[in-house]
């Protein structure tokens, strides 16, 4: 599989080393060049530095013919419109955004595109977790 | 009209004064603290504080109302959002964005925003209508409407030079407005006779711009002529 991430933080850095264990080719997109220092020097991927809505850097990460685009840069907003211009202009048929507000996660998850929210798996975790504390019996 | 403005900077404030002036509804939401309380004496209720691209926020400002939206942030990413945030969630009828970027363009097209307005490639437009190196220059273009706005010269070798505009053979979908003459403008009356040199303002179809680079400056090849003054010769 050919994976295309935009964001090298920590998770698109750890989502590459564990796709190319996997062994699937990744290009990783970043507009900070220090950001793959993370990955250590022989990471084997490309690294492409640049701002991951231009079209002209999607095209220099192979974004045509990409199996799979994957947005986890800092920005709801930067994810959410480089995943719809993987999916629309350059025709990715799994283009996927990381968002953290619930609202725009669901907004856009008709749009051709596919939203992942942690603030939503975050608070059922917490929730069960708070809920699985044992009460305080001892009085107070 | 109600009109829902995101960004209040420079452009967001003078259009929301523009607006009120001509007695237009509007409210300006500003996420930035400092900004929001330099606007506020001025804007008063007219001012909601938060980010424009939040849903919840969008709602608070009374986007389910609006007839027309004005995304002018500085981030073109925040402007494309509130656009189809404008169009999904609300079904706002009109959106105008502001592209901060021109490479941007592009997605904003993409995107269906109804108009946009990229200030470097005003600024390109109008710097290239002042130079006199360019013969073929995009002014404007409405692209909701189908229609551009260009200026383009008239050569010596066209079959347009030293004929009356009623007599000259247009391309299909290219119309002429005016004749743009030792820095002033003639009307395109049909008796009005085209001489070499001149600069002509033609309103055209989009994809009829070859064609009319063809009948104006028949020794060029349009491509080269449409490189020359495409954006991408400046922000590559």
């Amino acid at each position: 599989m050919y994976v295309v991430i935009a964001g090298c933080g920590r998770v698109g850095s750890s989502m590459a080393k564990q796709l190319v264990d996997e062994g699937h080719d990744v290009v990783l997109i970043d507009e900070d060049s220090g950001a793959f220092e993370i990955l250590g020097d022989d990471f084997p991927a490309q690294f492409i530095v640049g701002a991951a809505l231009d079209w002209d850097i999607l095209r220099r990460a192979g974004i045509e013919g990409a199996d799979a685009f994957a947005a986890v840069t800092d920005g709801d907003n930067t994810n959410i419109v480089c995943a719809l211009i993987a999916a629309r202009e350059f025709e990715v048929r799994c283009s996927i955004a990381r968002v953290y507000d619930p609202l725009r996660a669901e907004l856009f998850a008709d749009t051709g595109i596919r939203t992942v929210c942690p603030t939503r798996e975050a608070r059922l975790m917490m929730l069960d977790a708070v809920r699985s504390c044992p009460m305080n019996t001892t009085g107070g | 009209m109600f009109v829902v403005i995101v960004g209040g900077g420079k452009v967001g404030l003078n259009t929301a004064r523009s607006l009120t002036h001509m007695g237009h509804e509007l409210i300006v939401v500003e996420q930035r603290r400092s900004r929001y309380e330099l606007l506020k004496p001025e804007l008063e209720e007219k001012l909601l504080f938060g980010d424009g691209t939040e849903i919840w926020v969008l709602e608070k400002a009374g986007m389910a109302r609006a007839d027309l939206v004005v995304a002018v942030t500085g981030d073109d990413e925040d402007n494309v959002i509130i656009s189809e945030i404008a169009k999904l969630k609300f079904g706002v009828p009109k959106v105008v964005a502001r592209v901060n970027n021109p490479r941007n363009q592009a997605t904003f097209d993409l995107m269906g925003v109804d108009s946009t307005v990229c200030a470097a490639t005003m600024m390109l437009s109008m710097i290239q209508h002042e130079l006199p190196v360019h013969q073929f220059v995009p002014l404007l273009s409405l692209r909701r409407e189908n229609v551009e706005l260009v200026e383009i010269e008239v050569s010596h070798d066209s079959p347009a030079a030293n004929m009356a505009i009623k007599d000259i053979r247009l391309p299909e979908g290219v119309l002429v407005i005016a004749v743009l003459r030792q820095g002033k403008a003639l009307l395109a009356r049909g008796s009005e006779v085209m001489l070499p040199g001149d600069q002509v303002l033609c309103l055209l179809e989009p994809g009829n711009e070859k064609a009319l680079i063809r009948s104006f400056l028949p020794s060029r090849k349009p491509e080269d002529v449409q490189a020359e003054t495409s954006i991408d010769a400046i922000t590559e």
